[in-house]
């Protein structure tokens, strides 16, 4: 019988890492490692000698795996970045998500198919996280300019905070520019001021 | 001219400033230019970015189109090197451990000697010597094989090169995987300043001409849109021109350290950009001359002999025909390409695209088109020459 794939996922939050491993069973029979941590990667990812590796983009050890593709002896198995633009689209899949996915010489695109739609489908969740995250952190920062800013023009002008919103609003307006941008604006302008 | 919108995907690290000067000091837009500057977790992401068509151009290590046309890495489409972008600028490190043996045994850091630094290393080092570097395709990997191989240390048997990205080199000491590194600035004085290492050797002690990052983009882009490229390898040479002015690297050093680009105390890249560095948490100060070269001695021009260097390295290392090799790595710096964006400008072209690496002990008037083209001195540490003929 076929031997069911085995697959190494590096990543060190462990919520993350087991959320991958539940849609990766899902998707079918494989033998699944996860490596937490980065030090002396490559040399772990070797000990479990892998069909295909699994590591997010945005992660800086991702440059220790390039020394995989290197084979050092003839019994290595060089694993190289999936690039094979032909196989419908997988690897710009890949990128787009967040995932980039290493894979043993040889490996058919059959058999790399699932695995890449299981992790493909996990990574797009995790960057819509990640997205509402910045998006949620981004908000709070311009709210407390606004409040800055705000305050400011109630302090200067003797406005109420009604009036000193409507006033940032007036200018952001008139400019054709965000509030948050004009808030930024007399915050630095009086930072430099002061 | 109208503006086109043009992305670059960067690491960050000193010697990004060429494509971050072009667009914070408008030389890019003098070129009708604006670049959304992108930055990148890893090496990898960037050249993946590229192959992708995610980004039109990068700042790239200067083996990676090299070891591309090799066959070597993951790279899915071929790459071609516009211009160089930086000479020099690597700075060798050893643990705090390793650096106290060397002290012991009488060595004096000075940071130039690379044949003295050398041998009191291997004299002081476990066997096999294991260094980090961040990208196995890297100058930084090329010089640390040359340099031990030369001095009777040879890979793999002597000498392991381990692949540890910069931010996790610290990590990478205190779990004794590796004994030294080699690294880009400002990581060489953040290990300094964070008690991780001492810095043992310039990485110009071992080239004194090497070519370090080079403007990097697809083949199929560079003839589709030559025209656009010509304007990105001009906005860049003016960039570097105006980093080697003195007097322009505080500014640098300001601009480069914004939370958007290194986010860094200017102070720490000042070290890297002036060569008067740290070189251990006693303070010990050391200035290197020329640490780093944007501008000078034709310095951006991608010389063929420069990238078959790197492709007769790389072959004696894999097992490839060295003179396939040499054939196959020349065609990626390409210098017709820089000479056609160069036409009508003030730069003055070297007559040759090749000329022999390591031949010149001083700096040398050569033949050019404007007449008045100095190099500046091209030597391994061993004295060795490199003359491209050979593989002709």
């Amino acid at each position: 019988m076929d031997r069911g794939l085995s697959i190494v996922i590096v990543e060190s939050d462990r919520d993350r890492a087991m959320l991958i491993v539940d849609s990766l069973r899902e998707a079918g029979d494989f033998e699944i490692h996860v490596i937490a941590e980065v030090t002396g990667l490559s040399r772990h990812i070797k000990q479990h000698n892998p069909d295909v590796v699994l590591i997010d983009i945005e992660n800086p050890s991702r440059d220790m795996l390039e020394e995989l593709a290197l084979a050092s002896g003839p019994l290595d198995r060089p694993v190289a970045m999936f690039v094979d633009k032909s196989a419908e689209g997988l690897t710009d899949a890949a990128i787009e998500a967040g995932v980039s996915a290493y894979v043993v010489d040889g490996l058919k695109p059959d058999r790399l198919k699932p695995i890449l739609d299981a992790a493909v489908a996990r990574f797009r969740m995790f960057q819509r996280i990640r997205t509402e995250l910045a998006e949620t952190k981004r908000a709070l920062e311009e709210r407390k300019v606004i409040d800055r800013a705000k305050g400011m023009l109630m302090k200067a002008k003797g406005l109420n905070e009604e009036e000193a919103y409507a006033l940032l609003r007036k200018t952001a307006m008139d400019q054709g520019r965000k509030v948050a941008d004009v808030a930024q604006a007399l915050v630095t302008a009086a930072g430099l001021l002061s | 001219m109208s503006t086109t919108r043009l992305s670059l995907a960067y690491m960050p690290l000193l010697d990004a400033a060429p494509m971050i000067v072009a667009q914070e000091m408008g030389f890019a837009a003098q070129e009708g230019l604006d670049l959304d500057l992108v930055a990148a977790p890893s090496w990898s992401s960037i050249r993946d970015m590229l192959v992708f068509g995610r980004v039109q151009a990068a700042h790239m290590l200067s083996p990676v189109p090299v070891a591309t046309a090799l066959g070597l890495g993951g790279a899915g489409s071929a790459l071609s090197a516009a211009s160089v972008t930086s000479i020099n600028g690597n700075i060798l490190g050893v643990s705090n451990e390793l650096a106290a043996k060397l002290r012991d045994a009488g060595h004096g850091f000075d940071l130039t000697d690379a044949d003295a630094a050398g041998r009191a290393l291997i004299a002081a080092a476990p066997t096999p010597l294991r260094m980090g570097v961040p990208f196995p395709f890297s100058m930084h990997a090329e010089l640390l094989y040359y340099w031990l191989s030369a001095l009777g240390l040879p890979a793999p048997q002597g000498v392991e090169i381990k692949t540890v990205p910069p931010p996790l080199m610290a990590d990478a000491i205190a779990a004794g995987e590796i004994d030294a590194f080699c690294v880009g600035s400002p990581w060489g004085s953040i290990a300094v300043e964070n008690g991780v290492g001492a810095l043992l050797l310039a990485g110009s002690a071992i080239w004194s001409f090497a070519p370090e990052k080079v403007l990097c983009v697809r083949n199929d882009w560079a003839e589709e849109e030559q025209a656009l490229l010509g304007r990105l390898i001009r906005a860049i040479w003016r960039a570097g021109r105006w980093l080697d002015e003195p007097g322009s690297r505080g500014l640098a050093a300001e601009i480069l350290a914004r939370p958007e680009y290194l986010n860094l105390d200017a102070e720490i890249l000042d070290r890297g950009l002036t060569g008067k560095l740290t070189i251990n948490s006693a303070g010990d100060q050391r200035e290197v001359p020329d640490f780093i070269v944007f501008h000078d001695g034709a310095a951006n021009f991608p010389w063929r002999s420069q990238a078959e260097w790197i492709a007769v390295q790389m072959a004696a290392r894999t097992g490839l025909d060295r003179a396939t090799a040499a054939r196959l790595g020349r065609a990626t710096f390409r210098s017709d390409i820089y000479r056609e964006a160069m036409k009508g400008t003030k730069a003055d072209l070297p007559g040759a695209s090749s000329k022999i690496e390591g031949g010149l002990t001083e700096r040398t008037a050569v033949a050019s088109d404007g007449g008045t083209l100095f190099l500046r001195r091209n030597q391994f540490f061993d004295r060795q020459i490199f003359d491209p003929k050979r593989f002709e």
